[in-house]
């Protein structure tokens, strides 16, 4: 046995009940969690911060198992690649498995759900504690048998001697039987043995949603549950000069207009109606503050100031390069844009706040929340509950802040806050505008001998780590400030993720201007950096293969030594039918991209085939093929479905997505003003090949398409078309004036 | 009050008569599967069937549906008993986050009931108003087609063994 057992049995004498001794378990696993100096060697995945095994597995005396996660699921169905780990790694039916995702009060902090962690961190963690559980069992087992462990297997969630004896995992479990630190040398199972790991097992989550089941925080229902709406100012900054509560309070069905400061909303029984009447009645002062929308250019690498960093820097005078290019790409702010507005459900009761809600993040929410309020963070609790998929910060934490800032107004009283369509497109964290610019060379062998690239952004993070991240801390009467903003660290990055090629250069010189000063408000969107930087990197490769006169594909495969890298490219280009020489079709093109998530996580190539129409300048894929290798794969069918939905989520941020604005408003509210892609440009066809690596580390992947599909896009359009577009989104209108050109 | 018939049931309804039907589905009748998106009509993710055709429930004012049939998500099938189009979505695991499903169904079933065996280019055609933000698209044509076998199939089975299914 590992570890400390920590006296907690005179802690729990008398409190009886298993389940009690449990949520006191789980409360002990965190803080220990959080105190326990970093053992060596190092712990595979979550389990670093949370070692207890009781922090990711209960086994009840009934033989019920439930699995713990901090992460959020999103609709990336990870809660079902868990549900398989661990009933592969315990040797339990899946079917009898119950799986608790992220609240404050039952799961360890994992910090939000991002950046394709979590199946690196709280998979890989959940499969090295049901790991060490089964052989505690056994060993527990052995130990009541009287016989050797290497005698004993398991099987159906119990312990099987040679001579057939049985003893069933629930007979073996004490209330802290898994309260013992993880154990560095656990070995999990070996792949070849896997039944329920690697199968495409179906979402656990999709027939409640396929059927109108309780499936998202909007379908929550308390009882005596009131409906609130927030009136948010009209544009950043705008203050709320007069607005006539009383009146409205008078209406029908309104409970109470909640004021404080700028923060407006009012509370009803039903939800439709009491919130126009409000914002008709609120009269607000603007000040004109926002940038001109069309000069990105200039504010990012002039106007703004930035903080330059050398983040790489490689140099071998000996080659030199021989004929050189340079070009500038530029991303737009883009919005999350969630099709369900988020929302939240808030109660306040007992001096206790619980909140229900599809934040990222629910231990970082709560911390911001808890000082939004003046409360210890004990005493707010955040469940998450499945919201409409957010593909980063979106509105949610938002949400969840007006609930608690408006139940706090109405002690007892559940309230549920919906956003409006307007207010999700309007006061959503967009990702960041950024300016990428890049020159290189090629030297005599036809391969580049110096490489330069410099990124200007924001962060690409400002999601609460504090009150002042929060709307309506921010809106309060005694606000919060916003506060500074941090280039995220490398080897992960923000602005600069991405930014640092894969491929080897002689000569490499890799900048990042960080910029502090945000005049739009900005957080985390699916990939940070990754989606332009990968967009421009994979771009000029392009320019440089034709500089060179290169075949693509043949091109990267020259400046990539990473042999994983290389197996994804040759997938994809094979599987699509790529050659040296080929010509596509009239007003056809093809195209090739190529990136490592992070330079870390997921590998993954995408060929495309699009058809561009020269007399409107619409382009459209027509055929997309994928090779991803994400190390071990969990679920073959839902690392499909999150590189098919990478590739055409991107393919609609890269044709058509940019967030509007004039001097005082946020102008693209709803989807007319914000268009995405719809099904008339849905290709015919995506494929997603899969190289999967028995017994190898998980590789997050949800978001390793973003970049690649970006560029592979951009690739085919200059391929059809002879002119190379570098400004986003690569528009009709812009397609059809450089073929103007 | 007016009665309001939704998946074969009449309820009396208090509600002013411009109440977009979409919130006395889910706040007085309590059903979870037309969802609010928008509330202008932009992105079908509160599609429901009235009368055999798909109406964009946010912007549909409840008074106009008196003396119609109104079917939802809830009224095809259940999880244990799901109906085509709910069984081709979970065989094609046709949903990431899942919040613009319903309406996709809606729409489809919606096609499916006046023509059996759309072409490809038709369910596209169709789908056009629905907005799907995770990128499933390839799968929602395909649970669709598979939805239109089903059917057929189911079609030309016996009663008693369309029952058992």
């Amino acid at each position: 046995m590992n570890g400390p057992i920590v006296d907690r049995r005179r802690l729990l004498a008398g409190s009886g009940a298993l389940v009690v001794s449990f949520s006191l378990t789980g409360a002990f696993a965190e803080e220990q969690g959080a105190a326990a100096a970093p053992p060596a060697p190092k712990l595979p995945g979550s389990l670093e911060k949370s070692p207890y095994l009781d922090s990711w597995i209960r086994i009840d005396a009934d033989g019920s198992i439930t699995i713990f996660t901090g992460k959020a699921e999103l609709g990336q169905g990870f809660k079902t690649a868990f549900q398989q780990i661990a009933a592969e790694q315990l040797d339990v039916p899946f079917a009898s498995l119950k799986v608790v995702t992220a609240d404050t009060k039952l799961t360890a902090n994992e910090g939000y759900t991002a950046g394709s962690h979590s199946t690196q961190d709280s998979g890989t963690a959940i499969q090295y504690a049901a790991a060490q559980a089964r052989a505690l069992l056994i060993a527990e087992a052995a130990k009541r048998l009287d016989v050797a462990p290497e005698s004993l297997h398991t099987e159906n969630a119990a312990v099987i001697a040679s001579d057939g004896r049985r003893l069933s995992y629930g007979e073996l479990v004490a209330a802290d039987f898994l309260h013992v630190e993880a154990d560095a040398d656990t070995k999990p199972k070996d792949p070849a043995i896997f039944k329920v790991m690697g199968q495409p097992i179906p979402r656990v989550d999709i027939p409640a949603k396929v059927t109108g089941g309780m499936a998202y925080v909007q379908d929550l229902r308390l009882p005596d549950m009131v409906h609130a709406r927030v009136v948010r100012p009209p544009s950043y900054g705008a203050q709320l000069a007069d607005v006539d509560a009383a009146a409205i309070e008078k209406l029908p069905g309104v409970v109470k207009v909640v004021r404080d400061g700028n923060f407006l909303a009012v509370v009803a029984k039903k939800e439709f109606k009491a919130m126009r009447a409000l914002a008709a009645a609120a009269k607000w002062n603007e000040t004109a503050k926002l940038p001109k929308q069309d000069d990105l250019l200039a504010l990012l690498t002039t106007t703004l100031k930035s903080q330059d960093h050398a983040i790489f820097e490689r140099s071998d005078p000996s080659v030199i390069g021989q004929k050189t290019i340079e070009a500038t790409y530029t991303r737009p702010y883009q919005s999350h844009g969630s099709i369900g507005p988020s929302c939240a459900v808030a109660q306040f009761a007992d001096g206790a706040m619980t909140v229900w809600t599809h934040t990222q993040g629910v231990y970082p929410d709560r911390a911001a929340i808890a000082e939004m309020l003046h409360v210890p963070p004990a005493s707010v609790r955040l469940i998450h509950t499945e919201g409409s998929g957010c593909y980063g910060h979106n509105g949610a934490d938002d949400a969840a802040a007006d609930a608690a800032l408006i139940a706090r107004a109405l002690p007892g009283a559940p309230v549920r806050v919906q956003w409006m369509r307007e207010q999700e497109h309007g006061w959503e964290p967009y990702g960041p505008a950024m300016v990428t610019k890049l020159k290189a060379s090629i030297g005599a062998d036809g391969k580049i001998a110096d490489w330069n690239f410099a990124v200007w952004s924001n962060t690409h993070s400002m999601r609460p780590g504090g009150a002042g991240c929060l709307l309506a801390a921010q809106h309060m009467e005694k606000p919060f400030a916003v506060p500074p903003a941090k280039p995220l660290p490398l080897p992960e990055g923000g602005g600069d993720r991405n930014a640092i090629p894969l491929y080897t250069f002689p000569n490499a010189h890799v900048m990042h201007h960080f910029l502090p000063d945000m005049p739009i408000r900005i957080s985390a969107m699916r990939g940070l950096g990754a989606y332009h930087n990968v967009f421009s990197i994979e771009s000029f490769m392009d320019e440089l293969a034709d500089l060179a006169g290169a075949d693509p594909v043949e091109f990267r495969l020259k400046h990539l030594g990473d042999p994983r890298g290389r197996d994804v490219i040759e997938k994809a280009a094979e599987q699509f039918g790529w050659h040296s020489g080929q010509q596509a079709p009239q007003d056809r093109g093809y195209g090739f991209a190529f990136a490592r998530y992070k330079n870390l996580a997921a590998y993954c190539a995408i060929a495309s085939e699009v058809e561009v129409n020269r007399e409107t300048g619409r382009a459209r894929l027509v055929r997309a093929v994928a090779a991803v290798d994400s190390g071990q794969v969990v679920n073959p069918n839902g690392l499909t479905n999150q590189i098919e939905g990478a590739i055409m989520q991107s393919s609609s941020w890269t044709l058509y997505e940019r967030v509007s604005f004039d001097e005082h408003r946020i102008t693209s509210i709803d989807w007319q003003t914000y268009p995405i892609l719809r099904f008339d440009a849905v290709p015919e066809k995506i494929e997603v090949h899969i190289i999967n690596r028995p017994g190898k580390p998980f590789l997050g992947s949800g978001e390793t398409g973003q970049g690649p599909a970006a560029a592979s896009l951009a690739n085919a359009i200059a391929n059809a078309t002879g002119k190379r577009l570098r400004d986003l989104p690569l528009t009709r209108k812009r397609i059809k004036d450089a073929i103007d050109a | 009050m007016m009665t309001l018939k939704v998946n074969g049931q009449e309820h009396q309804i208090d509600a002013e008569p411009d109440t977009p039907l979409l919130y006395v589905l889910r706040d007085d009748l309590k059903l979870n599967a037309a969802k609010y998106g928008c509330g202008l009509g932009q992105c079908g993710s509160c599609t429901v069937i009235v009368d055999g055709k798909a109406v964009l429930s946010c912007v549909t004012p409840v008074l106009l549906l008196e003396g119609k049939q109104v079917t939802t998500l809830e009224g095809l099938g259940t999880a244990s008993a799901p109906a085509p189009i709910q069984r081709a979505f979970m065989e094609e695991q046709a949903a990431q986050c899942g919040y613009c499903i319903a309406g996709m169904m809606m729409r489809a079933q919606a096609l499916l009931q006046r023509n059996a065996k759309p072409t490809d280019e038709q369910i596209r055609a169709e789908l056009e108003p629905n907005l799907c933000r995770c990128g499933t698209h390839m799968r929602i044509l395909r649970a669709v087609h598979r939805a239109a076998q089903l059917m057929d199939t189911a079609a030309l089975a016996p009663a008693e063994q369309r029952r058992a299914q």
